[in-house]
Order: C-alpha cells, then structure tokens, then sequence
C-alpha cells in the first residue's frame, strides 16, 4: 500500500525515527532501544515509513539496517512553498475582492 | 491596479512562527472590512477551489468566528477562532483552533495565535501578520495540513493558464 508522506511525519515517534536514521543506519532493535515504547510499537512505524518510501533497507549478515531516504525528505522542504502559495492565491482573490469594493465606492 | 504589490513570507523557526506581510492597492477602510466582515471574509479566505463559509462571527473582543473550509468534494473542515484585542483599523489578536461543526476543539492540534497589524503606507495598505505555534512540531503539522489545499490551489491555477492556451 502507498501512503501519503504527510502521515509519516504526522506522529512524534516516527519524526523521532527519521532524525535517527538520518544520522545512521540502525537496525529495528537499535531503533527500538531509543524509544519507551515497545519493539512491537516501533515495529509498526518502521512499517509505515517503509510503505512512504522513506526508508533505504540494507542487509548485512542477518540483520537489517534501515536509513532515511534524504531525497525523499526533500518533498517536505516544499511544505513551506506550499505554505506561501495558499497564502499567495489567497490575497490575489483578496486584491479581487478590494477592487470590487473600490468600483462600489466609485458607483455610489 | 499596481502591478507589483509587495509580498514578503518568513519562517521563524526559533519562535515557531511564521511573518507574512503584504501590500494591498487599497483604502485602510476597505482592507480592514474585507478582514473583519464575514460577507466580505468569505470571498477570499479559502484559496479556490475551496470555499469559506462562516457560520458565526462575532468580531469583538472575547466574541468567536466559526468557520468552515469546504472542499471541491464538499467535506468540511472546521476552524473556531477567539478575538483576544481589537484596535479598529490598527490590529487585532485571535487563536485559532481545529474543531467539530459545534465548535469543540480537536485535541490533536493546539491553537496557533495570530497577529495581525494594519498600516497606510502612501495609497498603500499594508497587513502585517505573525502565526505562531506553541511549538515546531505544531508548525510542521499545521504546514502539511495546508500542503493539499496548496496542491490543490496550484493545479486549478494551472488549468486556468493552460485553458487560455488553447
């Protein structure tokens, strides 16, 4: 199942994850050693960020080492553009709107 | 209209907040009704093809707006803000807070606080405003909440310019 990106970073734990993994690669139990959560718990965040595509997995021997997937990380940085742009299309209906109010005044 | 009205968006990640000001071709009279009037409030608030729709507003200190941004799939979603200070045609205070149609807040968000302070500046009006989060996490949250309003917005901008195209 592909998930949104957005719900990956939606809970603290798996933000807290992310930072971690974006220093290193971790193993689950080394992940699960950072948190007081249960290794089941932190079991289900790998999971979730696996399915967002974030996560780059790596074996060696019998282990699995997971890190974060920088370029995907990137489409977060774009939060902020899209931040502006809603507040950009907001004011030109704003302007839209001060201009009818303008032609009213004019009218009258 | 000037064609070039004056735009500035910063991220203030130490105070969670984030500073928007902007210039508006327009009297102080007309700029502080089209933020302060529900009727006027509404036909710009929500970025096409969302439509804002407010169902109360009481604009004085202590008073309430309760409003709804409702999608192109007509889902709703629910914001309740409180006026802490008005300083007519100057400035004025509010929380903002995620809610239910009655108004009762939605836990897994905090409130945001704005700020928002008016100026003439020549034929100009300029709007100042601070939104800040009670921490960066809440900020973040806040941001991807508006990332699909933004994608939305911005692919409606983009069939319109391909529409003239044709």
């Amino acid at each position: 199942m592909k998930r949104d990106i957005f719900q990956a970073i939606a809970d603290p734990t798996r933000r807290a994850i992310l930072v971690l993994i974006s220093a290193n690669a971790l193993t689950p139990n080394a992940i699960a050693e950072q948190f007081k959560t249960t290794r089941q718990a932190v079991s289900k965040h790998i999971k979730i960020l696996n399915e967002c595509e974030l996560l780059d997995e790596k074996k060696m021997g019998r282990e699995i080492y997971y890190q974060l997937k920088i370029e995907k990380m990137k489409e977060v940085d774009q939060w902020l553009e899209q931040f502006k742009k809603i507040w950009e299309s907001r004011f030109s209906q704003l302007d839209q709107v001060l201009m009818n109010l303008k032609s009213k005044e004019n009218e009258s | 209209m000037k064609a070039n009205l004056l735009m500035n968006f910063t991220v203030d990640k130490e105070n969670n907040t984030v500073n928007i000001k902007r210039e508006f071709d327009a009297s102080l009279a007309n700029v502080w009704s089209a933020w302060t009037e529900p009727e006027i409030l509404d036909q710009w608030w929500a970025p096409a093809p969302f439509k804002s729709e407010t169902t109360i507003m009481d604009f004085k200190e202590g008073g309430r707006r309760l409003y709804a941004m409702v999608g192109p799939d007509g889902e709703k979603r629910w914001s309740s803000f409180e006026y802490t200070s008005i300083s007519p045609k100057t400035n004025f205070k509010h929380s903002s807070t995620f809610c239910d149609a009655e108004g009762n807040p939605n836990s897994a968000f905090g409130s945001s606080y704005w700020d928002l302070t008016f100026s003439e500046q020549g034929d100009l009006t300029v709007v100042d405003i601070a939104i800040k989060r009670e921490s960066l996490e809440e900020l973040e949250k806040i941001v991807a909440m508006g990332f699909k309003e933004g994608i939305t917005a911005t692919m409606q901008t983009l069939d319109k310019i391909f529409e003239k195209q044709k």
